[in-house]
């Protein structure tokens, strides 16, 4: 089990992570999700021990990370793909690994199936591509068979068969018993993987929950509709106390509206419908709804371009 | 401590620049020592009589370590240099996070790398030297002779972990090489003839431990040969100790 408690890490004036505590579910995948430098990567180093937390600690089992005995049999971690001296090749990259935590040389060539590296696996590793450095990232995170997995950003650069490759494996980790913690900026990523949910922005904790009750906290459902007779419809629905806005592309938005009530009501007034359909925000909107005041790198207003040219003519 | 040790030596097997360097140290010092030998005997006849006074064959036949020396630090700071500049540095404390026995491992590979390869540097170095020197060559039995034959391949050596702990202090190997290279090419020789400041520069660890390698001590320098291998020690013991203390504390 992984406790993090008032993790804290300040660079300069700059605060990366503001006193940030979770504890991470055992046995099950969770999403460790927030907007590009939310502290995702720096919370995840100083649970390695790699970078020191300004105040704070991180408890692995009870113990800090430096105190494990071979560590890569607890953790097996994937933070950046390309950790890899590019004249070393995949096999003795992994071999060094191995050595180091006593691990057996036949676990070498069975991660490197594992993840479909062996025909490239004696070539230097300088000539990989960014999915082949993220497979040999991961199997170096295998190496150990540990119980515990981290993953930074496993996707990135992938291509969608590395995508499906690389989801696949995390929900099978998770189904061995294995906690499996990945990190994203992406919302919809973590809707298809994340039994769990770790939202951070701007190093703050923002939610800590099973990813069921996220969706149904913060997913908006609502019910769209199109006439040719809007005023019509809408003194209807005045009348009977229903509310629309219109959204911008011309259609009517009903929130928690029912279908066939407003069908009725619609019919009844003899009013033709072009569209009736149900309605679910995405995830991805509540997400975006929540690091909103969050997001480290806002753009101002949209930038009135070419307005130099428009001036002229 | 034994597993990181297999660990480390694999990291500098794997790689074609641990040989490259070595090789390279071997085959300049060799190479530059057989040539000053060869021309000091072509030109023996045209010496000062001070010149021949002070002639020291041995000290001739280990001329080439002052460039052989620059491929032994390419060595040692690449150790440690290239992790950070590949990013493996993380890799290496997930796997060992502790930064003790991480730095112990890398110095002891050194030292069991760059040992060897400078003893038969400078064994090679010193018979190939004598031979071109004719009939001015000393023997291996002359007094202090021996003793400056090792202390030329223990300068090396020492040489090369101080190299270490200033690559774990600076840790980009631009850094490194860029501060070790000209300080030991360039401003320690140019320093120690400068009047006054040449008192100071004595104590260098480049120009404290070639004393290690001459037969006889320099009337110039304050100190022989045993006080050159202590000063140069307590050097590379600085440069570790500090390296260390910075990475325990730095972030990876």
């Amino acid at each position: 089990m992984i406790e993090v408690n008032e993790l804290t890490k300040r660079y300069g004036d700059k605060l990366a992570v503001d006193h940030l505590s979770f504890t991470i579910p055992q046995g099950v995948v969770t999403g460790f999700l927030g907007p590009n430098g939310a502290g995702k990567s720096t919370t995840m180093r100083m649970m390695l021990d790699l970078d020191r937390p300004t105040s704070g600690t991180v408890r692995i089992d009870g113990k800090k990370y430096g105190q494990l005995h071979q560590p890569l049999k607890y953790i097996g971690a994937l933070l950046e793909a390309k950790a890899v001296h590019p004249g070393r090749s995949a096999y003795n990259h992994l071999l060094w690994l191995a050595a180091s935590n006593k691990i057996p040389t036949r676990r070498v060539d069975e991660v490197l199936s594992l993840v479909g590296l062996t025909a490239v696996a004696k070539k230097r590793s300088g000539g990989f591509s960014l999915g082949m450095g993220q497979r040999l990232g991961i199997a170096a995170a295998l190496l150990g068979d540990p119980r515990i997995l981290m993953f930074d950003e496993p996707v990135n650069g992938l291509d969608p068969e590395g995508i499906v490759w690389v989801r696949t494996l995390m929900k099978t980790l998770a189904t061995e018993g294995r906690t499996v913690f990945v990190s994203s900026h992406l919302m919809s990523e973590m809707a298809l993987t994340a039994e769990h949910l770790i939202v951070i922005g701007r190093g703050r904790l923002l939610a800590n929950m099973p990813m069921n009750q996220f969706i149904d906290e913060n997913s908006r459902s609502f019910v769209r509709l199109r006439t040719p007779d809007p005023e019509k419809l809408l003194d209807a629905f005045s009348g009977a106390g229903i509310t629309a806005t219109l959204d911008g592309d011309g259609a009517y938005e009903v929130e928690d509206g029912d279908m066939a009530r407003i069908g009725d009501l619609a019919a009844a007034h003899g009013v033709a419908l072009h569209e009736l359909s149900p309605q679910r925000a995405s995830l991805e909107e509540a997400f975006m709804r929540m690091t909103a005041e969050s997001v480290e790198y806002q753009t101002d207003a949209a930038p009135q371009w070419g307005s130099e040219w428009k001036k002229e003519s | 401590m034994g597993a990181v040790l297999r660990s480390e030596w694999i990291k500098v097997k794997t790689v074609r620049s641990t040989f490259v360097t070595l090789v390279v140290a071997f085959f300049v010092t060799v190479g530059l020592s057989a040539l000053v030998s060869f021309f000091t005997n072509q030109n023996f006849s045209k010496l000062s009589p001070t010149e021949r006074a002070t002639f020291d064959p041995t000290q001739t036949s280990l001329g080439g370590v002052y460039l052989g020396q620059l491929a032994v630090i390419v060595f040692a700071v690449l150790v440690i240099g290239n992790e950070y500049s590949t990013g493996m540095i993380r890799a290496s404390l997930a796997a060992v996070p502790q930064r003790g026995s991480l730095l112990t491992a890398k110095a002891l590979i050194v030292l069991g790398l760059v040992l060897p390869v400078s003893l038969a540097t400078s064994f090679v170095s010193f018979f190939l030297g004598q031979a071109l020197l004719g009939s001015h060559k000393a023997q291996l039995s002359d007094p202090g002779v021996l003793r400056a034959v090792f202390g030329s391949a223990g300068y090396m050596t020492l040489i090369a972990l101080f190299s270490l702990g200033v690559g774990f202090l600076l840790r980009k190997p631009v850094l490194s090489l860029g501060l070790l290279m000209p300080f030991f090419f360039l401003i320690s020789p140019i320093l120690s003839n400068v009047p006054k400041v040449k008192n100071v520069a004595h104590y260098f660890p480049d120009r404290a431990g070639s004393e290690m390698a001459a037969t006889q001590a320099n009337p110039n320098i304050p100190f022989g040969p045993g006080a050159g291998f202590v000063i140069c020690l307590l050097w590379v013991v600085a440069a570790l100790a500090v390296g260390l203390a910075l990475f325990r504390r730095r972030d990876a």
